[in-house]
């Protein structure tokens, strides 16, 4: 069985910091991370590797730098990493990537299984996981908290909705976005970092998977990023700091008439 | 280009037609409006009634586009992106918005590339530019700290989906006309590659945060999940759901479905109430649409305080305790 898993480098944004004025992410000292929903994808693979036999190839668009990802995918037990990397990808948005990515993932070919993450933190749209399904012309499963059976033919996947959990069976070759319940990533075992430290990470341009030039980064994306802001919010609230027990139960009485004024109680 | 018209993905469950499908009718509205051209709602379903379908024109729709078939008796991928594909191409509509629900979020990107579209997830603010009648589009990136306006100028539809219950729908007008159209579609739009097999539904008391009049949450500052239970038992005695910063979910303080915030729930109730909780961009990310805001923190640097109506800085071990006192007797509890 071959399992392609698509990864994203993205910055660590638990640690972001904003310049209040310029209003642009402060990027020096933050390190780029896989994406952290995207190691359950590399986790759900390695397993169904061990399940199953096959292989497993991760694929990343970004930067030449993201090679990093793609070895950390290896340490986990990924077998194979494909970057994505040439000045006309630079600036895609998830139309024009997930095209990228399909490109590359015909070019690889054969593959039974595609496993994404749920979504990517940074951009944090979801979207390019449907839109590799869509330009592959293959069926796929969003949210995704077990694959239960692969067989010949289909695979049974559990994906978690506003109500409930959905049982469906799949046909195959299939793509499936996962989501942070379906298990528990694993370390990179020393083993996996000599592998990955050793690993030869082939680059492959818009040549290599014979990508329309029209369809490629800034130029090939539908949407426009015309301006970014700092969100202001205030709301300008009374502000209370009791300090005797007095003065305590003074606010807990505001706070009941304010109930009472709003009529929730 | 001959795209015209404001279009809506409505959804239904079991032949019901979800809030959600209301709340996006209230977003299409002034959209429709500012461009002088017909709000739709589509809608895919199996025997939904003729009477759900109005109430769709009753909460704001000039008309409504409707598919009957079998096959969308419960959500599957296939025939819903190669039915709305179709219509699509049929009606050239320029803007289509669907809700950011499990539903929404799959089939709206594989219809971005199946029509070549710009898709714009999340959107918090929707707005027409004056002019050139471009869809202008703000949505919070990068965990919530930065806020982008994004266009698509040369395709269309215009595609964005929007957080569902980050806005209230319109008030219904039973007397409000219009047309409902009954589509039909060939049999190879409504093939599926996949098959539900089974469908296991989750029933979890206070954990309906989304549609709660009263929430009250709990974070990081509750220390311990003993002391989380001051925030169940507020709750209770209000009748309200439970919300939960990532912090406390993370910790096993609550479960996933009561986390607020960006990578949670977005929540709109009259009232929200916290203790505990920084406020975090992402968490306030999740209660922008709250109607009243009442925050306890011992920090008086907290951000959550920015955004309460009512900010007390205090300890929440003293605090809530005589809170809890005085709504018991308050409400003979
Ligand atoms: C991509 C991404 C998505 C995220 N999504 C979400 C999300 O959906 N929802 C979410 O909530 N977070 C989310 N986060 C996490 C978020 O950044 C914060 O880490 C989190 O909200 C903090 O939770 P907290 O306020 O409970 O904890 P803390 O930030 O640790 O705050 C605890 C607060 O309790 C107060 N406190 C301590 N003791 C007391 C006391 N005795 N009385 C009163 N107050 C006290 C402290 O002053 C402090 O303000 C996300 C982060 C990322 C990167
Ligand atoms: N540049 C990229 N390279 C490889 N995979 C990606 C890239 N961008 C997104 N993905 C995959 O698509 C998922 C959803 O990302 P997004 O649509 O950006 O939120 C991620 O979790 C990855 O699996």
């Amino acid at each position: 069985m071959k399992i392609i898993v698509p990864i994203k480098q993205v910055p660590e944004t638990s640690n972001v910091k904003m310049d209040p004025e310029t209003g642009t992410m402060i990027r020096t000292g933050v390190e780029p991370i896989v994406n952290p929903l995207d190691l359950y994808a590399i986790e759900e693979a390695v397993r169904l590797k061990n399940q199953y036999g096959g292989e497993i190839v991760a694929v990343t668009m970004g930067p030449p730098s993201a090679h990093k990802a793609l070895r950390e995918a290896i340490s986990m037990g990924c077998d194979e990493g494909i970057l994505l990397s040439d000045k006309k990808f630079a600036g895609a948005d998830t139309w024009s990537t997930s095209y990228v990515l399909s490109k590359a993932i015909e070019k690889i070919g054969n593959f039974d299984i595609i496993l994404c993450g749920e979504r990517a933190t940074d951009g944090d749209t979801g979207q390019v996981g449907p839109g590799i399904a869509a330009w592959l012309n293959i069926p796929f499963s969003t949210y995704v908290s077990q694959i239960s059976e692969v067989t010949e033919t289909k695979v049974t996947v559990k994906r978690i909705v506003e109500n409930g959990y959905q049982l469906l069976d799949v046909e195959r070759p299939t793509l499936i976005t996962v989501v942070k319940e379906i298990n528990f990533p694993r370390l990179p075992t020393l083993d996996g970092k000599i592998k990955a430290k050793q690993a030869e990470i082939p680059v492959w341009g818009p040549e290599e998977i014979t990508a329309e030039s029209e369809h490629l980064g800034l130029k090939g994306s539908p949407t426009r990023v015309v301006k970014i802001s700092t969100p202001k919010v205030s709301r300008d609230g009374e502000r209370f700091s009791p300090k005797t027990d007095g003065e305590m139960e003074e606010v807990v009485d505001c706070i009941i008439r304010f109930f009472e004024e709003k009529e929730i109680i | 280009m001959d795209y015209k018209g404001v279009w809506i993905l409505g959804e239904q469950d079991r032949g019901k037609v979800q809030t959600v499908s209301y709340e996006l009718l209230k977003r299409g509205k002034t959209l429709a409006e500012k461009l002088n051209v017909d709000l739709v709602a589509v809608l895919l379903g199996y025997q939904v009634s003729p009477a759900e379908l109005e109430s769709l024109i009753h909460y704001g729709a000039d008309k409504v586009v409707y598919v009957d078939d079998p096959v969308f008796g419960n959500f599957l991928p296939d025939p819903y992106i190669n039915s709305l594909t179709k219509l699509i191409d049929k009606y050239k509509p320029e803007i289509l918005i669907a809700s950011a629900t499990s539903t929404g979020r799959t089939v709206a990107p594989a219809i971005a590339i199946k029509c070549h579209a710009g898709l714009t997830a999340d959107c918090t603010g929707l707005d027409i530019e004056e002019g050139s009648r471009n869809l202008i589009q703000t949505r919070p990136a990068i965990g919530g700290n930065i806020l982008a306006t994004i266009k698509s100028p040369d395709h269309r539809p215009q595609m964005a989906t929007v957080r569902p219950h980050s806005n209230q729908p319109m008030d219904p007008d039973p007397t409000r006309k219009g047309e409902v159209i009954y589509e039909k579609l060939e049999a190879k739009f409504l093939k599926s590659r996949s098959r539900q097999v089974a469908f296991i539904e989750m029933k979890e008391e206070g954990a309906n945060i989304q549609d709660a009049e009263i929430v009250i949450a709990g974070g990081k500052g509750c220390k311990t999940e003993e002391n989380f239970k001051m925030i169940t038992e507020l709750a209770k005695i209000l009748n309200g759901a439970v919300g939960a910063s990532r912090e406390a979910v993370d910790l096993g303080w609550a479960k996933y479905p009561h986390q607020v915030g960006l990578s949670g729930k977005t929540v709109s109730p009259s009232m929200y109430l916290c203790a505990g909780i920084s406020g975090a961009v992402q968490h306030l990310a999740g209660i922008k649409t709250a109607q009243n805001i009442v925050a306890i923190n011992s920090d008086p640097d907290a951000q959550i305080f920015q955004l309460a109506d009512i900010a007390v800085e205090a300890d929440m071990f003293e605090f809530l305790p005589m809170l809890i006192e005085k709504l018991k007797a308050r409400l003979n509890k």
